[in-house]
């Protein structure tokens, strides 16, 4: 019989933008069990709900992530709204709706050239940085912002983007439209890449649903999860197919995440198209007192907010379920009869974001 | 099929390859050239201290508790460090004396607080429209 070894991956790891750690037991260069160990960056963010009042709370919200922090925002007011009952005004939802699909573009865009990095594709890892960059100066032009947007609150939005700039961003996606469309061939057909990623981390179907696996991990096993299509915010206005690849290995949630891009940008084009004219807020006063559960679609799958607020301008309690936890469970999964030399791919092809997950 | 397919691909990164061999660089070269910024660009906060009215909304509608108002000694104060350049003093700023500065500060070798003397001179009652005070003073 094979002696058994345990190795240590993470904390500290090239491919590891951020700590997770895993007990890798090994019987040659095989993985045959993965043990996770979370904790390294928790923050405390949702026990600063006690300590802030619910509108500037938005502000430590948002800062639960560097990537998707619009949607994080988004997800926590629109919670809110639903607890006090407000009607938030209709541009204001294409508004939310626009910049979410931008906060997607970038986060995948960053996604797919940390992917290539790790994969060892250098030159495919800066073409995605330079196209993202064209798409954090479209968030710092219309909020302030490149990923740190702020531009969400109770009520509505806090900064309108006039009917130039989002002619002008709707004529400059169709150029960026061009330049992802050579990228994603590259991703998707190049032969190096396909060996890399085919047959890799396979995750069944059945799997990646009773895990509770979300997002472009659940979509590239064939399970058809978008909250998207829920239709909160804009999203029940606007018309998009849920992207699916059905093999559940590296290929196919790298392919889910490169298509997704085309989604979006086609979103955003028609939100820009249907976006009605109209106040961008409406003025809140008094104090949540209720329960709600917030779901939105972030990149990286779907993202829970569970606020209680208690009459009080201090809310009880704040809960939040980010993508990446849900996906660790699919991801031991994966692991399991790995080889030694695809970890690093496996674990990367969740899109973990671990700052996100430890709150 | 296969062979087609990677073909194409192969092609499709030697013209990116080569187009990014004869483009200009994608990147800024800084400091010989000004960073990238937008008008609305959050860089740091800037108090006029001449029209602050020491109301204190600032100190309360900050989320990271980086401004601290003290009206005996007639003195905001701004730890930078903890500033997180949300806007939300600026927007809820009664007289509009906080500005969103689009240049972001320099980084500095020691951590610091940044002071500034309060120089508004409420106006006198009878006549309110003459009695105005300016001028700054940082320590």
């Amino acid at each position: 019989m094979t002696q058994r070894i345990v190795i240590p991956f993470g904390p500290q790891h090239p491919v590891l933008p951020e700590p997770i750690h895993f007990d890798l037991v090994l019987e040659d260069e095989h993985v045959v069990e993965a043990l996770p160990t979370i904790g390294y960056v928790h923050r405390g963010l949702e026990r600063l709900i006690e300590k802030r009042e619910y509108p500037e709370y938005v502000y430590i919200v948002e800062r639960t992530c560097g990537i998707c922090s619009f949607i994080h925002s988004l997800t926590y007011c629109q919670g809110i709204e639903q607890i006090m009952g407000i009607e938030v005004p209709e541009r204001a939802h294409f508004l939310r709706t626009i910049w979410s699909e931008y906060s997607r573009l970038h986060s995948h865009l960053l996604w797919l050239g940390c992917f290539a990095d790790g994969i060892g594709f250098e030159n495919l890892f800066m073409g995605a940085w330079r196209i993202r960059e064209s798409i954090l100066d479209v968030l710092e032009q219309t909020t302030g912002g490149r990923v740190i947007q702020s531009s969400c609150k109770v009520g509505g939005v806090r900064r309108d983007i006039s009917a130039e700039k989002l002619d002008q961003m709707a004529r400059d996606l169709d150029g960026i439209q061009k330049e992802i469309a050579d990228l994603t061939t590259v991703f998707l057909q190049d032969d190096s890449i396909r060996h890399r990623l085919k047959n890799v981390g396979v995750l069944s179907k059945d799997d990646a649903y009773h895990l509770g696996a979300v997002g472009p991990t659940a979509r590239g096993s064939g399970v058809a999860i978008d909250i998207r299509q829920t239709g909160y915010a804009a999203y029940d206005k606007l018309h998009f197919e849920v992207v699916t690849e059905n093999d559940g290995d590296c290929y196919a949630r790298c392919a889910v995440r490169a298509r997704e891009l085309f989604t979006s940008i086609d979103l955003i084009k028609q939100a820009i198209a249907k976006i009605p004219e109209g106040p961008i807020d409406i003025k809140v006063t008094g104090a949540p007192n209720g329960e709600y559960f917030s779901r939105s679609e972030q990149p990286r799958g779907e993202l829970v907010h569970y606020l209680r607020g208690n009459g009080t301008k201090f809310l009880a309690r704040s809960r939040i379920r980010t993508p990446t936890l849900t996906n660790v469970p699919p991801l031991v999964k994966m692991l399991q009869g790995c080889e030694l030399a695809d970890v690093p791919v496996i674990i990367l092809s969740i899109d973990p974001c671990i700052g996100c997950m430890e709150r | 099929m296969h062979g087609e397919v990677s073909e194409m691909a192969f092609f499709e990164m030697a013209k990116t390859a080569i187009k990014s061999l004869i483009h200009s660089p994608a990147t800024i070269r800084y400091p010989f050239q000004p960073a990238k910024k937008t008008p609305i660009s959050r860089g740091h906060v800037i108090v006029d201290a001449s029209r602050c009215i020491s109301c204190g909304t600032c100190q309360r509608k900050c989320p990271s508790q980086a401004i601290l108002l003290n009206k005996e000694a007639k003195t905001w104060q701004i730890d930078r460090f903890r500033c997180i350049v949300c806007n939300s003093c600026v927007e809820t700023c009664p007289v509009k004396c906080l500005v969103m500065d689009t240049q972001y500060t320099a980084p500095v070798t020691k951590k610091s607080v940044e002071i500034v003397t309060i120089t508004y001179v409420k106006p006198p009652k009878p006549a309110p429209a003459t009695a105005a005070a300016g001028g700054e003073a940082k320590t």
